[in-house]
């Protein structure tokens, strides 16, 4: 009988955790309740005496001072309804993980296999609740169906003697022997696609045929018949080409051959987007660069890595996790982020994490429409998303430094959770290059970190998919920081002592993928699939080999080696497990139990998939600019403007993260006097002796893209180049990132506009290309998801095409970096940059119901000329303050840097440089890119005005003592008159309380 | 070598700020400042007695999974060391051999939560008090005024009137086990750092106190003065480019607040030990 363990507060403890349920029960679904308490459950199913039991209960599992604890018997009272949430079989219960560890340390006993703990939380709800209410309140807000469960016990049910019924859970169905079937593949193309279809293998017809052809082959029959393997296919090797071949690790959209016809009808074909464009970019701004190219390691490892001084070299990669996060915000998220921590730990012999980043697009939390089927609110996924990459950043000691939240109705279909990581490595180690690696024939493989279950089954085809009626659960992981961090620290340690050739990490696809992937170097493995280690028994071989369990890292470890690496890991409290060898045999070869389970062809493996062919047309929407009245009040629509979700301050998100772990960070994410304004990128110092810096911004406009994509490209590299050098970020060493999240842009009967979304992909890809080349800025890492619709009966949802273009590169002194708060009365306020009539898809034009026309376009080569004198004149200590004009314009801007600085501004907008004459609420909102606000102290003036002579640079006012924003128009009459504090309120206001 | 000042940082399980606190050490004068795993010391081949000063840094032991350091104290209380005594009777040695102990943070729950802090009468391994969670319900990295009491016995904030420190922290309210616990608290100057306005008054006034703390107390020392604790982050301030307006504030001094917690330390140790 298993034990329950119940602890709860004592009597006149304040209980914060119910107190926020219950205030977001009434803001949020509009229960008001009188109370809500909360009492953790610790379910012990494992033979341990009753003294231990107690023991257990009131050591590590309560706090005496605070809170009481009470075994098999309920403490629960007061309540009319009672909620217990626990997690459903097989989920990640990283508290439960722990408190079985904190037993075992108090009984100086392991627990046996199948032994376990697993908790749970009841909710004790008070005033008017019935049955009805309580379900709504479980489903809807305190527990996800897809990994939760509950019960519910009004007052009346309770029984006071033993309280919530036990449930104990137990993974079921462990005692299922371990099967491989072989499918039999001489069959029609309905029964192909079947296989495909049912398997969750997201294969599609052309590439079934061609594994078909493979298993055919005699010879391939002949090989297989020498390992006593049937004709076809093993379940095993159905699933290990399902995984390499999905769209999330072949990116066979940006492989794909694409047959473009542009808007004139001109012809073109493009041999792969990735290749042409991506690649080809990074090719050229190399060669350009000749003896300055700071670029050590692009596109081919699971990090980019570039120089950051002779000593040292930084790495940097950012993920999505979007589809996980559709279903599960919290635990997707998380996973999210430690996944692409495990990203910089597994580039080159493994970088020292240094930051992360985050962005999100979520659509509004206050969205107040109907949802489709299995949609979350997006205020769930707001809630989840920043609650999970809060554990998952803040647990594993990585400073959050930079990030943003874009919103868009649209991604309420799918929201997009992009997380990055960088990390800093030795530039050699043990006289070799850190960041290359190579496994070696008869190195071991070594899988080191947590255990394999079935969680992330079918990851990678899912994700490559759009949401349906049947997505998997499964897909759904929950990461598990302090198991990664553990691993961390012990692989760092073997990274000094040299014990292993190559590592990488088990992300999507599993084993298949990083085994499959190492196994290119030699040209073969032999991997025993047996030998792995389970959370639970009953898993079949197949479901080992892809399993998307977290926390796991493979690893090539030379033979002489492998005893001091297993020691080392034991000594370190981490598993690791050898799982056999790499080869030469020219076979990616799994056993189980001494028997063949797959064996197919390296080459076919990963060199088989057949190129896919696109069509791609691109049309002229035919947009208009919109006629209209300006308002009459530009100050009041200013105080709209700052209160829309897109520029509204995002402090309450900003300060979960913890953003100055590891001492490093220089620049906040927060700035100015009283520590509350925005600041346009990070400055990280991540060598705690010396004041080289690292810089680290993005960019991102996925609204642009609904009047061009090539121009929301150009928009998002000016955008992330900008705010990079706004800080002091040197524009002559600095490195890009793609991250593309389209929408399906294959031609089908469910996508008929596929053609033009995958010109918008084109176009997009173009200008990637133009402007990397023209900015002189390589692309080092990337990554596309490309499948991120809704698709349920007839309702689809397809969000706009984003691309975030985050940036990395490095100051050398990070004492001359500039913020983007104004800084004294006097100072004089200058407008760098061109201001055009680009309002199209800008937040103005939102704001008044219009798209428009004119989207903002860059002139790359005045940008840069631009950016290169910004550089100058931080090195020359010339700019008291800098900040970026994006979102909302020059309106937004002025009004950020004077309430973040604490004084006002007076500003003639008759001075702002324009091309053509532009009416002013106009002048004030238009998005026109590559420009940049600073202040400058009076005794600088000559400097900095001579040091920007011939560029577009104008006086447009000063920082005045009167705390008020002052701007005035064409006849000096004033169009704005408004206190920093009132705009200030304005900004803070929408998302205080989120 | 004598005349060495030598401190540790113990790390693993979850700590973040080990190579922080260690730089610390070492700019506020330490000849040594060891990362230690805690692995070494269970394996027996460290020793907490060849250190003079025992930091515990902040992160999250066992991810605060059973409540901040919870699970971390299980361990140091109950883990075995191979062939010698075990961590809780070193630590217990430590102590009366009269030396230094500061936890930042997870390390301030770790030492509260083993019943290091504030052990009243000297009574180590005795929970009296306990942190939780912050009022507010969240997790928040905000900077913080802090009122130093100058009848302290504290060795660490000898000489100083007030700090200003970044908190990173969900579960920071300080909460002691009852009245008599508090009364001797405030009796015997154990808070020697409370959350203050900018003008170094004492307030409960979200957010300037950031958690909803007893008495606003952010920090707690032993009777002797050589235990101590705080939530606030000393080793996120060590040079003026760590404070949150170093751009705007042009007389800020070069070396950072935090540093001198550290060097009040050192140079206890040089006085008192060596």
């Amino acid at each position: 009988m298993p034990w329950r363990i119940v602890v709860g507060l004592k009597d006149g403890v304040r209980d914060a955790r119910g107190e926020r349920i219950r205030e977001e029960l009434k803001r949020h679904l509009g229960i008001s309740l009188e109370a809500v308490r909360t009492i953790d459950v610790y379910t012990v199913d494992a033979d341990l005496s009753e003294e231990e039991v107690l023991a257990a209960a009131r050591g590590p599992l309560s706090d005496p001072v605070i809170q009481e604890t009470a075994v098999n018997r309920p403490l629960a009272r007061d309540f009319d309804v009672l909620i217990e949430v626990g997690f459903r079989p097989g989920v990640t219960d990283n508290v439960g993980r722990t408190a079985k560890e904190a037993i075992q340390y108090l009984t100086g006993r392991p627990f046996r296999e199948g032994e376990g703990v697993y908790t749970s939380t009841q909710y004790l709800l008070k005033g008017a609740v019935d049955r009805q209410l309580a379900e709504r309140i479980a489903a809807d807000f305190l527990a996800n169906g897809l990994i939760q469960r509950w019960d519910i016990c009004t007052a009346a049910e309770f029984d006071p003697e033993r309280g919530v019924p036990v449930h104990v859970p137990r993974v079921g169905g462990t005692d299922a022997e371990p099967t491989v079937r072989t499918i039999d593949l001489a069959v029609g193309d309905e029964e192909l696609l079947r296989i495909s279809r049912e398997g969750m293998l997201a294969l599609n017809l052309e590439e079934m045929k061609r594994i078909q052809a493979y298993a055919g082959d005699p010879e391939v029959r002949r090989q297989r018949a020498r390992f006593g393997l049937e004709a076809g296919l093993t379940d095993v090797e159905l699933e290990a080409l399902a995984q390499t071949w999905s769209e999330h690790c072949k990116h066979k959209i940006f492989s794909a051959r694409i047959e473009y016809v542009d808007e004139k009808g001109q012809r073109e074909v493009i041999d792969s987007l990735f290749k042409t464009y991506i690649v080809g970019a990074t090719r050229r701004v190399r060669e350009n660069l000749g003896e300055r190219d700071f670029c050590l390691s692009v596109f081919k490892d699971n990090a980019g890595v570039i120089r950051f001084n002779d000593d040292w070299s930084l790495c940097f990669k950012v993920e999505t996790h979007n589809s996980p996060s559709a279903l599960d915000p919290y635990g997707g998220a998380l996973t999210g982020i430690v996944g692409v921590n495990r990203d910089g730990a597994g580039t080159g012999l493994g970088a020292r994490l240094i930051f992360n980043t985050d962005v999100f697009c979520f659509a509004s939390p206050f969205y107040d429409k109907p949802l489709p089927a299995r949609l979350l609110h997006p205020r769930r996924i707001f809630e989840g998303v920043v609650e999970g990459v809060e554990h998952g950043g803040n647990k594993s000691g990585i400073p959050t430094v930079n990030g943003s939240i874009v919103f868009d109705d649209r991604f309420a279909g799918k929201p997009l959770v992009y997380c990055g990581t960088a990390g800093i490595m030795p530039a050699e180690l043990n006289g070799k290059p850190t960041h290359e690696k190579k496994a070696e024939v008869g190195d071991h493989i070594v899988m080191v970190g947590g255990r394999i279950g079935k969680d992330g089954i079918h990851g990678a085809t899912f994700s490559s998919e759009e949401l349906h009626e049947d997505s998997p659960v499964t897909a759904v992981q929950i990461g598990d920081p302090i198991t990664q961090r553990k691993m961390f620290d012990f692989l760092a340690v073997a990274r000094e002592r040299g014990l292993y050739h190559s590592i990488t990490d088990n992300g999507a696809g599993g084993l298949s993928s990083s085994v499959g992937e190492m196994a290119e170097d030699t040209g073969g493995c032999e991997l025993h699939l047996d030998r792995a280690p389970l959370k639970y028994p009953g898993l079949q071989p197949w479901e080992i080999l892809i399993s998307e369990a977290q926390e796991r890292m493979t690893l090539a470890v030379p033979p002489e080696h492998l005893q001091a690496f297993l020691t080392l890991a034991r000594e370190m409290d981490v598993e690791a497990t050898d799982l056999g060898t790499f080869t030469d045999s020219g076979y990616f070869h799994c056993l189980y139990r001494g028997r063949t389970v797959a064996c197919l062809s390296m080459e076919f493996l990963h060199e088989g998939v057949p190129q896919m062919v696109l069509p791609a047309r691109w049309e002229e929407k035919g947009h208009s600019e919109p006629q209209f009245e300006p308002p009459e009040d530009l100050g009041q629509t200013l105080v709209e403007m700052l209160g829309r979700l897109n520029i509204c301050s995002k402090e309450t998100v900003v300060r979960r993260y913890d953003h100055e772990v590891q001492a490093g960070t220089v620049v906040k994410p927060l700035t100015g006097i009283a520590n509350d304004g925005p600041s346009d990128a990070a400055v990280f110092r991540p060598l705690l002796d010396s004041f080289e810096g690292v810089v680290v911004s993005h960019g991102i406009c996925p609204r642009y893209s609904d009047i061009d994509t090539y121009h929301m490209m150009a928009c998002a590299i000016d955008e992330g180049l900008r705010n990079y050098v706004a800080v002091g970020g040197d524009i002559r060493h600095v490195a890009g990132l793609d991250n593309f999240c389209w929408c399906d842009p294959v031609l089908s009967d469910k996508t008929p506009d596929g053609a033009y979304k995958a010109a918008q992909l084109v176009r997009a890809n173009k200008a990637l290309y133009d402007y990397c080349v023209a900015f002189g800025v390589p692309l080092i890492s990337g990554k596309d998801s490309m499948k991120n619709d809704y698709q349920i009966g007839d309702t689809k949802i397809s969000i706009p095409p984003t691309v975030l273009f985050s940036v990395i590169g490095r100051m050398d002194d990070v004492r001359k970096a500039v913020t983007m708060d104004v800084k004294r009365p006097g100072h004089l306020l200058y407008l760098l940059g061109i201001t055009r009539n680009e309002l199209g898809a800008s937040e103005y034009y939102d704001h008044l119901g219009f798209l428009g026309a004119n989207v903002p376009r860059v002139d790359a080569k005045a940008a840069l000329e631009l950016y290169l004198r910004v550089n100058r004149a931080v090195g020359e200590g010339l700019l008291a303050s800098c900040h970026d004009l994006s979102d909302g314009g020059l309106g937004v801007a002025l009004a950020e840097k004077a309430f973040a600085g604490g004084f006002g501004l007076r500003v003639d907008l008759t001075a702002v440089r324009v091309d053509a004459p532009l009416r002013e609420d106009l002048l004030l909102f238009s998005e026109s890119q590559s420009r940049l606000l600073v202040t400058v102290a009076p005794d600088k003036r000559n400097a900095f005005e001579s040091l920007f002579a011939g560029c577009d640079c104008a006086l447009i006012g000063e920082v005045t003592e009167s705390a008020d924003l002052v701007l005035s128009g064409r006849n000096g009459e004033i169009l704005v008159n408004k206190t920093i504090h009132e705009l200030k309120e304005a900004w803070q206001a929408p998302l205080r309380e989120l | 070598m004598a005349g060495q000042v030598k401190a540790v940082v113990i790390a693993g399980n979850g700590t973040n700020c080990e190579r922080e606190v260690a730089f610390a050490c070492r700019l506020a004068g330490a000849e040594v400042a060891d990362i230690v795993h805690i692995a070494e010391f269970l394996a027996g081949r460290v020793r907490l007695e060849d250190y003079h000063f025992l930091n515990l840094a902040g992160g999250f032991l066992d991810g605060d999974d059973l409540g901040s350091a919870k699970a971390g104290a299980n361990r140091l209380l109950h883990a075995p060391v191979a062939g010698g005594p075990s961590m809780a009777e070193q630590i217990r040695r430590f102590v009366e051999d009269g030396k230094l102990i500061m936890g930042v943070c997870n390390g301030f729950q770790l030492m509260v939560k083993m019943g290091l802090l504030p052990a009243l009468d000297g009574n180590l391994m005795q929970q009296s008090a306990t942190l939780t969670f912050n009022d507010s319900g969240r997790f928040e990295d905000r900077w913080t005024y802090l009122a130093v009491d100058g009848a302290s016995p504290c060795v660490y904030t000898r000489g100083l009137d007030g700090l200003y420190l970044p908190v990173r922290h969900g579960e920071g309210k300080f909460v002691p086990a009852s009245d008599e616990v508090l009364a001797r608290i405030e009796a015997e100057h154990l808070a020697p750092l409370r959350y203050a306005d900018e003008q170094l008054r004492p307030t409960m006034d979200y957010p300037l106190n950031p958690n909803g703390s007893t008495r606003a107390i952010a920090g707690v020392c032993d009777p002797t003065g050589r235990l101590f604790g705080l939530m606030p982050h000393p080793e996120a301030y060590l040079h003026r480019t760590h404070h949150p307006r170093w751009t705007r504030e042009e007389d800020l001094p070069e070396e950072g607040m935090g540093l001198w917690l550290y060097r009040n330390a050192v140079q206890f140790i040089r006085e008192n030990i060596l």
